[in-house]
């Protein structure tokens, strides 16, 4: 199996550790990865703040790039959701028909992590073995864009020694919202606020989730807070084994 | 509530984040409801199939309006009624004070109607010496205690039973009333009765008109609308005119997902059903007032068409994480919630309320639990790009943080190289504000808004794409290495 990483920009720039891990679950899985080096974003942050046209561009520069690919992996379920909810009707409105054709040619080949995983490799026992208490954070854009269900539990669950918490309003946002978290800051702390109530009081060692946006929110607050809980990408529990377990130097 | 006075949410927000007491009402109320929804949903084995149908049959009036609309006047008036088309708030104020005039009206008891707040009717009312006295228990809490509504469907639901108790010992006169939910409906009910008996002339909204029938309906759950209905002399019904439904027998489905997704309740208390008048029985002059003002200019937009297929149920408000915090007023409009944040600035021509599409983190729960399907996520990032659109060329955007980023991540993202050359500037920049711990605690500019709550990781050394070429560059080497030793 071969299969095209889109690592997504804030992936490459703030948490490479993430596509570090995926690289290194997958190679473990037997795909053969490949980084297309002229990758840039996906154009969510442009697309959501009403920055059309520019969207328009990072999701032509996405087509162009990936057409031939086998298949893209990516880390993040809100990247996924703008491909899948927001490129046909950029390519609509703003491109032309041939994009259009061959985005829909592609879009069936574009996977976040846990569909690839359960999906594509019908994987849920990935080999993993992660010593420490976990709660499960539902990204909106992987509960309801994506309809992810229960692929990220099916994952977590066969990991080894992972005990798994529940959290408590799974489907109610964090208050990240990209730039919500900025233009409505009070807002999304207030929403933020109760999120972490919840996160607390699992007493878990870490909180995981499909997107590290999100994660980027929680964990700036909890460290802001000075709370020992921790925020994982879930490829990083996923990469983790009894040989080579989190936080071993690579 | 004006939304052309209002400020914008960011800045209506920050006293009602302040407010716990009011914070508390509000998780505490919509938590009931959607419980109670969320329950009686689950019950319905085909809510999928009702929902598909409520969403069509609302898109087939949308796309057929004019004829339903004008099969709706030749029926209600065949009944006995008389319509008016109303271009605007304005003419709709006009229309509606020349009525109570005729009828030399100085007193009207209403119905709650979030229509008639849309177009300002009270201070019109009360500018030309007409009393209007709220007859909804919420809509009455509110009136006397000098309140704004906060949810289409209840009104008062950031006000808890002390603080009604408060606003009736004091404007009813009974300081020994308790907060018991028994007396103070007993002390509504002894107030708005002698209104009942007395005020000729009623004002009613509509959930719904019947084009072939010529009907209105209203759902309550009290009873006063009834007696609105039904005692006065004179009755003016004014709706909006997304609200008609071509037949009777469309009711059927979409009552049963109103009452479900409005209050978690398999039907509403009271449904009331007239069309035009009967002789002898209930008001004897009848006025339908169909308001467009704004609303055929939302018609001809594709996407934002949608929001006008809305039957005012306000689960969209009870799931939203931002509501839950913030309450209907910071809203500035009749209009709270996610539905608000889509039609406010649709109402206004996109002139006011700018900030609307942006109070909104783009979670979705209100599209999943919406019972006529209204994308409202795909509808706010449709008006965000209108404000763009609107805002780009403006010299006041030239040097906004948010506009310049935008513009700067543009080029950037449009190639490798500059990308690369961005991380590792940025890398740099960010050094300077970081931590010895490697996190960042306070950033200038737009990113205090980050840091305001939040910490920072400090940018890693090596980005990914750098890890990766170095990794394939020792992989090269060792193959070549190899290579030479065979």
């Amino acid at each position: 199996m071969r299969a095209s990483l889109f690592i997504t920009c804030y992936n490459d720039t703030l948490f490479p550790e993430t596509g570090r891990a995926v690289v290194r679950l997958l190679e473990r899985l037997g795909v053969e990865l490949d980084f297309l080096p002229a990758q840039t974003c996906c154009g969510q942050m442009h697309a959501n703040t009403g920055f059309r046209a520019e969207a328009f561009s990072q999701a032509r520069r996405f087509v162009q790039l990936y057409r031939d690919a086998e298949c893209v992996v990516i880390p993040s379920s809100s990247c996924v959701a703008m491909i899948r909810d927001q490129y046909s009707g950029l390519f609509e409105e703003l491109g032309n028909e041939e994009l259009r054709k061959q985005f829909a040619a592609l879009l069936p080949r574009v996977y976040e992590l846990s569909e690839f995983l359960t999906d594509k490799l019908g994987a849920e026992d990935v080999g993993a073995y992660f010593p420490h208490r976990v709660t499960y954070h539902a990204s909106c854009h992987g509960l309801r864009g994506l309809h992810v269900g229960d692929r990220p539990f099916r994952l977590l669950k066969n990991v080894r020694s992972l005990e798994l918490v529940s959290l408590a309003n799974l489907e109610r946002c964090c208050g990240f919202g990209g730039t919500f978290s900025v233009k409505n800051a009070e807002v999304s702390t207030a929403m933020l606020d109760a999120k972490l109530t919840d996160v607390l009081a699992t007493d878990a060692d870490y909180c995981t989730a499909l997107d590290n946006s999100c994660l980027m929110h929680l964990g700036g607050a909890l460290h802001r807070r000075k709370k020992s809980l921790q925020t994982i990408h879930i490829a990083g529990i996923l990469a983790s084994t009894m040989d080579h377990p989190h936080g071993a130097t690579p | 509530m004006d939304p052309r006075v209002a400020p914008p949410f960011p800045t209506a927000a920050l006293p009602i984040l302040q407010n716990m007491q009011l914070r508390k009402n509000v998780a505490h109320a919509t938590d009931v409801i959607q419980a109670k929804r969320n329950n009686l949903v689950a019950e319905k084995r085909d809510w999928h199939e009702l929902r598909t149908s409520a969403a069509a049959i609302r898109a087939h009036v949308l796309a057929n309006l004019g004829t339903y609309l004008e099969q709706f006047e030749t029926t209600c008036t065949a009944a006995g009624g008389t319509v008016h088309w109303a271009r605007d708030a304005a003419e709709a104020r006009a229309i509606i004070l020349r009525i109570l005039r005729e009828e030399n009206a100085t007193e009207v008891i209403k119905i709650k109607t979030m229509t008639s707040a849309e177009i300002q009717l009270n201070p019109a009312l009360e500018a030309a010496g007409i009393a209007a006295i709220e007859t909804d228990l919420a809509e009455l809490i509110l009136q006397l205690g000098e309140d704004e509504p906060s949810h289409i469907v209840v009104p008062a639901l950031h006000v808890n039973r002390r603080q009604v108790r408060d606003i009736f010992a004091q404007r009813m006169g009974l300081p020994e009333l308790s907060d018991d939910p028994e007396a103070l409906t007993a002390a509504a009910r002894a107030y708005l009765r002698r209104k009942f008996l007395s005020v000729p002339t009623a004002i009613s909204g509509a959930n719904f008109l019947i084009a072939e029938t010529g009907s209105v309906v209203i759902v309550e759950s009290e009873g006063n609308g009834r007696m609105c209905l039904t005692l006065p002399r004179t009755l003016i019904t004014l709706a909006g005119i997304e609200k008609v439904l071509p037949r009777f027998a469309d009711l059927e489905v979409l009552l049963q997902v109103l009452a479900r997704s409005a209050t978690g309740e398999r039907m509403n208390p009271y449904t009331s059903l007239w069309s035009g008048i009967t002789p002898s029985d209930g008001p004897q002059r009848f006025h339908v007032v169909l308001l467009d003002n704004g609303r055929s200019e939302i018609l001809g937009r594709k996407v934002e068409r949608q929001t006008l297929q809305c039957i005012r149920c306000g689960a969209c408000m009870n799931t939203c994480p931002v509501y839950r915090q913030t309450g209907g007023h910071a809203y500035g409009s009749p209009y709270a919630g996610p539905i608000g944040a889509i039609l406010t600035p649709q109402l206004e021509h996109m002139q006011h309320a700018q900030s609307l599409p942006y109070a909104s983190s783009l979670c979705g729960a209100c599209y999943e639990v919406c019972p006529v399907k209204i994308n409202i996520p795909e509808v706010l990032i449709e008006l965000r790009a209108q404000v763009v659109n609107q805002e780009r060329s403006q010299p006041s955007r030239w040097f906004d943080p948010m506009y310049l980023g935008m513009k700067a991540a543009n080029f950037v993202f449009a190639g490798a190289a500059r990308f690369r050359l961005a991380q590792r500037v940025g890398h740099l920049a960010l050094r300077l504000f970081t931590g010895k711990d490697g996190w960042i605690r306070r950033l200038p500019s737009l990113g205090a808004r980050w840091t305001m709550s939040r910490d920072l990781r400090a940018l890693p050394d090596q980005t990914f794409r750098d890890w990766w070429a170095t990794r394939e560059a020792s992989a090269t080497r060792e193959a070549s290495q190899h290579e030479e030793r065979r």
